[in-house]
């Protein structure tokens, strides 16, 4: 019986031959991450281990991105700690800036997470380095912590849910639509525990912008992880950034699926996932008189330059409704950089969007855009659980960033179609 | 370790914003996270809660963030344990890390009703309802696991495991 990529990674980084789904390993992690907010307990948890150096100061990284700039004294006071223990420690430290911005846009643009690695990330979204390759996963700030001081972690390796994409996408279905769709269909915990395989034409027709937002919400279907395969477009976006050597590992032909899923994306339409589990997937046409008070593009899901491509294609020329606020955040220093080179800025705040600065915003809820009481948003982020954004009575309607755009200019859920542009006209 | 306690039962895919919303983040210290678990669903939680109450919930506990202010948050509230029909896998691991002990059963959870005294004896998994009389058995854990929680939790296996310089029993 052949191994999946996920099963090779973690036998190789666990010395051993071959390893079967369910076993319990001990592997040497590759790279350790954690955000101002979980690293803030890791480097409690830290202390206890009486441990005075991390295991390698090149491969540990706290990325300042939740609460940054600091909205408050506490979260300032957070930050600080976060920020003193990295300069002292010599890790790798990240808080916007020219190359700061949100972990997950950061790291593969860093080339400091590559195929074949084993990546561990004290936050939920860290499967997202799963579109190079990687067995990427997310902890908690105590697993964190041992991994910074040991550069081991515990794990039980996860049985592979294949998911192979086909057929022809229609207009404005993106790859958030094809993340959301699966999850609609799979469900919350339809992978969970389990390692998502994602591949087929569609998946390889992806830019890597697309991959990673397909990988990031692999998670919002319980997985541990969600790979892809390495391919050229992967090689092409590593190799200039890689700061280390990389081992590529591919599925055996014979590798062991647990669940094998096909889908023919044919019929698929612009996605709205509707409060509040992110697998309460409708078309957006079937929500379209519902009126909005906020929109947000950005987030580790949809803030890389592709997805400001997007909206800017939607918004330029237009004027976003006179009732809504709608707030776009390049998810990087160097996408906002790239987005004002392109125009893109101008265009957004020609259209009267507001541009934020390159961090998480107000996807979880903590400022910079959050909901009061009965407040309705749409969403270019991964969660849409009571209370995410805000008030526990406020609403999240997770969609692509064309959807997002042309919502906020109609101040209502709408399709891009309503908006008078073709599809066709986008070669992004 | 034994456990005592009256049941909160809560539904399925209870995630770790609604255990603790993510705009109390820039705190660590366990009173303060306490003081706002399960404000989502139940804002009075905190106060109505008694030390050594055990949390009951359906499928997929602790789904969504990775973040460990939420067991931590459970625990300083005064939840002794949590039994559910299954657990999203960072919450698990994050909770058995802390030491709050985790339990899965979907046939005690579907038997517990609202306020039942339940006793839960964490090394045969037995749960028994006292006021219906019946006994489950949880999923096992794997022996690795049992140490950690023996143990208290990652951080004092790892010291342990430091000290005298010995491999994982992985």
């Amino acid at each position: 019986m052949g191994m999946t990529m996920a099963e090779k990674i973690i036998a190789a980084h666990a010395g051993l031959d071959r390893v079967e789904p369910g076993e319990l390993v001990e592997v040497q992690v590759d790279f350790v991450m954690a955000n101002d907010i979980t690293a803030a307990l890791a480097i409690q948890e830290f202390a206890k281990l009486e441990v005075e150096e991390v295991f390698d100061r090149e491969r540990v990284a706290f990325v300042a991105d939740h609460f940054v700039p600091p909205p408050n004294i506490k979260a300032a006071e957070q930050c600080m700690a976060v920020r003193n223990w990295a300069r002292r420690k010599g890790i790798l430290y990240f808080e916007g800036g020219r190359d700061g911005g949100i972990e997950h846009i950061v790291l593969p643009e860093q080339g400091l997470v590559l195929p074949g690695e084993i990546i561990i990330g004290a936050d939920s979204h860290t499967c997202t380095y799963g579109a190079l390759g990687a067995f990427s996963t997310g902890v908690g700030s105590t697993d964190a912590a041992v991994a910074m001081a040991t550069g081991r972690l515990w794990l039980k390796v996860p049985s592979t849910m294949r998911l192979y994409y086909h057929g022809t996408l229609r207009p404005w279905v993106t790859a958030k639509d094809l993340i959301l769709h699966t999850i609609g269909r799979i469900g919350v915990d339809g992978a969970l525990y389990m390692a998502m395989f994602f591949t087929g034409p569609i998946i390889q027709a992806l830019s890597m912008d697309g991959r990673f937002t397909i990988a990031n919400m692999a998670i919002e279907a319980g997985a541990k992880a969600g790979l892809m395969e390495v391919d050229e477009k992967t090689l092409d976006y590593v190799r200039p950034r890689a700061k280390r050597p990389f081992t590529v590992y591919k599925d055996d032909p014979d590798a062991r699926y647990e669940i094998d899923l096909d889908f023919d994306v044919s019929e698929w339409e612009p996605a709205i996932a509707v409060p509040h589990l992110p697998s309460n997937v409708r078309p957006v046409g079937e929500l379209a008189d519902l009126r909005i008070d906020q929109v947000f593009i950005g987030s580790c899901t949809n803030g890389r330059i592709e997805d400001l491509r997007l909206a800017a294609h939607i918004l330029r020329g237009q004027r976003v409704h006179p009732e809504v606020r709608c707030i776009i955040i390049p998810g990087s220093g160097p996408t906002y950089r790239q987005a004002l080179d392109e125009g893109l800025i101008d265009i957004f705040v020609e259209a009267g969007a507001v541009v934020g600065l390159p961090s998480c915003g107000p996807c979880m809820g903590g400022y910079s855009g959050v909901l009061g009481p009965g407040e309705r948003c749409v969403s270019t982020t991964n969660r849409n659980f009571v209370g995410r954004m805000g008030h526990p009575t406020s609403e999240v309607y997770l969609a692509n960033p064309a959807v997002a755009a042309a919502s906020a200019i109609l101040g209502r859920i709408a399709s891009p179609e309503e908006i008078q542009i073709r599809a066709e006209a986008f070669a992004g | 370790m034994r456990f005592r306690g009256r049941a909160w039962v809560f539904g399925d895919n209870i995630d770790t914003d609604v255990i603790i919303p993510g705009r109390y983040l820039n705190t660590t210290d366990p009173k303060e996270l306490a003081a706002h678990c399960m404000e989502g669903v139940d804002p009075e939680f905190p106060r109505k809660v008694q030390p050594g109450d055990i949390m009951v919930a359906g499928r997929n506990f602790g789904s969504g963030s990775s973040r460990e202010h939420a067991p931590i948050s459970l625990r300083a509230a005064g939840i002794s344990c949590v039994i559910a029909k299954s657990f999203a896998r960072i919450f698990f691991r994050n909770a058995i890390n802390i030491g709050l002990p985790v339990l899965e059963c979907a046939e005690a959870v579907e038997a517990i009703a609202p306020g039942d005294e339940l006793e839960v004896r964490l090394d045969t998994g037995e749960i028994h309802n006292c006021r219906t009389g019946q006994t489950f058995r949880a999923k096992p854990y794997p022996r690795f696991m049992l140490e950690l929680i023996q143990a208290g939790g990652l951080i004092p296996y790892t010291r342990a495991r430091l000290a005298k310089s010995q491999p994982s029993t992985v």
